[in-house]
């Protein structure tokens, strides 16, 4: 066989392997999405992806949720939380990697450092007192326990990736920012802010992914239902309904997925950067 | 302006930018992390003061409450398994992608999909049923010719390792790490060794692994550190109680239910330091052991 063709078979082959490992990869995920459009008592009889009888009742049902609140106010205060938690993260972690990256002041190698370790600490040792200090403010069944760790800085990944970030821009553009009369707020709002934008959106990215996806602390501080988030309402169905409203159940895991997947799939490059990051914590 | 005066200026001025990482770090870091400490030798229940009882919160533990050991035990058996296997899995599938592939975005989107959504609760509510007696994975086994097989999620024996395929089927983090590894090897080593006639499989152990010995062994810190962690899945598939027989009590899940279900803080306090300091030491030991193993390279 000549060398080229020898090639273009095993590129062939190679290609073939990888996108049947990712199809089976893949299988749950599309299995739940065709599950949503079946009628719920062939759901569980079908493994095949194409629904055999096409039905969105699933969604009408879901949708309206169960007790008086649906998912419509599920998913209000899920993009209130994510969103908030957002902007806070990327104003209060940028400011702190502006300090870090471009600043000079006494102590910053030691606090960088100490930054650097609050990074690998478990959250454990703090979830206890911080429920407790927020159970005294009254902050339970408010927001404020999801925002105001952001708005103080606490997601170290963060500040890291933006200060790494940072480092990479040169530095003649502070300098010669400083003899045009900017002081350290214009040099950060005017010159490296618009720059660093790249590192921000990853921030955006993992904020809102992680916040969108955080079951722990929701159970923590929300109790009541008109407060809850969709992780929070899709827990509620599962315990509190039967057989019958799988399909419903299946319609709104994967209503709750379609932001996730419209972020990656739309800003996929500043995805890989964050991964470097946030093997950290994924 | 004196100099003096202008330097404690630029002193201030910047600290203005890190005050609220300081506040955010004395008052949500720093200040719980003593009070916990404070907690862990204490009886509170919340709607009473803590009680100072000392030592016998982690006597408690260690001796006398099968459930925390068996909570430890469940969590290592889980973390032991599945760090190394999702490791394994995103080192081949990383070697396969490190070639010119046309697709290669495209493949790399595909392979990191699981780990996207896989943390939510979206994702566990689906395993808990494909992993039913009547789910889907039964359905498929049942056709290719298992005539009985057992139900996964219900039966003690194969809970856990229903929450382990979920956890490894999350490998496109570690993956894409790889992958950026692999691509930093120079290829010349791989030239020059092949004239010397070495195969692939010496290459690989010759090559690929001290070159990314430095990658392996940040994956696997930092798979270890949030393994530990693991709550949302067990809570979910287990329906909140680490059932069947406490066989998915992950570590969290019981910190969660004795500090909240139980109401002792104190306890969960202590439960909390313990993990601090299992993670601490194993993270020490990796990098001990992998001391004369990892090889940080002597290129640009």
């Amino acid at each position: 066989m000549k060398k080229q063709t020898k090639t273009l078979l095993s590129s062939l082959a190679m290609n073939a392997i990888i996108i049947i490992i990712g199809f089976a990869m893949l299988y749950p995920v599309l299995w739940l999405f065709s599950a949503s459009f079946k009628v719920p008592n062939t759901i569980f009889t079908d493994a095949s992806l194409i629904p055999k009888a096409f039905t969105l009742n699933n969604y009408v049902k879901g949708w309206r949720g169960i007790g008086i609140y649906g998912f419509g106010t599920f998913f209000a205060n899920s993009f209130a939380i994510s969103l908030l938690s957002v902007v806070a993260n990327v104003i209060f972690c940028s400011i702190t990697a502006y300090a870090f990256a471009r600043l000079e002041f006494v102590g910053k190698r030691f606090w960088f450092g100490i930054m650097l370790v609050t990074m690998m600490l478990p959250s454990h040792v703090t979830t206890i007192p911080r429920y407790v200090l927020f159970n005294r403010f009254g902050w339970i069944n408010t927001f404020l326990p999801f925002i105001v760790p952001k708005a103080l800085a606490t997601d170290a990944f963060f500040i890291f990736l933006l200060v790494q970030f940072i480092r990479g821009l040169p530095r003649e553009l502070d300098e010669s920012a400083v003899i045009d009369g900017c002081n350290k707020w214009t040099i950060y709002l005017k010159i490296l802010m618009p720059l660093t934008v790249p590192a921000l959106i990853t921030t955006v990215l993992f904020t809102f992914l992680w916040t969108w996806d955080d079951f722990f602390n929701q159970l923590l501080y929300l109790t009541r239902p008109e407060l809850f988030t969709v992780p929070m309402g899709l827990r509620l169905f599962l315990d509190s309904s039967g057989v019958s409203s799988w399909g419903s159940l299946f319609a709104m895991s994967t209503l709750s997925l379609i932001p996730c997947f419209i972020l990656f799939f739309s800003l996929q490059k500043y995805f890989v950067r964050g991964i470097a990051t946030t093997g950290i914590k994924g | 302006m004196t100099r003096p005066q202008r330097t404690v200026l630029n002193n201030l001025s910047s600290y203005a930018f890190l005050l609220p990482w300081l506040i955010g770090f004395f008052t949500l870091t720093v200040y719980p992390m003593i009070y916990s400490l404070y907690l862990s030798f204490t009886h509170y229940a919340i709607i009473a003061p803590p009680r100072f009882i000392g030592w016998s919160n982690y006597k408690v533990m260690f001796t006398s409450d099968d459930r925390f050991m068996n909570s430890l035990f469940v969590t290592l058996r889980f973390v032991f398994v599945s760090v190394p296997l999702k490791l394994i899995f995103a080192l081949i599938v990383a070697m396969i992608m490190n070639r010119k592939l046309a697709l290669i975005g495209f493949y790399r989107a595909i392979y990191y999909i699981p780990t996207l959504l896989g943390g939510s609760v979206a994702i566990s509510v689906l395993w808990r049923r494909l992993f039913a007696f009547d789910g889907i994975v039964n359905i498929i086994l049942r056709n290719i010719g298992w005539a009985n097989p057992p139900s996964w999620i219900s039966n003690p024996k194969y809970a856990l390792s229903t929450l382990i395929i979920l956890a490894v089927w999350q490998f496109g983090s570690p993956m894409i790490i790889f992958l950026a590894g692999l691509q930093n090897i120079p290829r010349e080593y791989y030239e020059a060794s092949s004239i010397d006639g070495a195969n692939k499989v010496r290459q690989f152990f010759a090559i690929t692994l001290p070159g990314l010995s430095p990658i392996i062994l940040f994956n696997f810190i930092m798979q270890m550190t949030s393994s530990f962690q693991a709550f949302t899945q067990a809570f979910i598939i287990s329906g909140g109680n680490g059932g069947p027989l406490d066989s998915t009590m992950f570590y969290s899940l019981y910190l969660y239910l004795k500090g909240w279900g139980f109401s002792e803080m104190g306890y969960a306090s202590a439960m909390a330091w313990v993990l601090l300091l299992i993670i601490g030491s194993l993270t020490a030991i990796a990098f001990k052991i992998s001391g004369g193993l990892v090889s940080y390279g002597g290129g640009e």
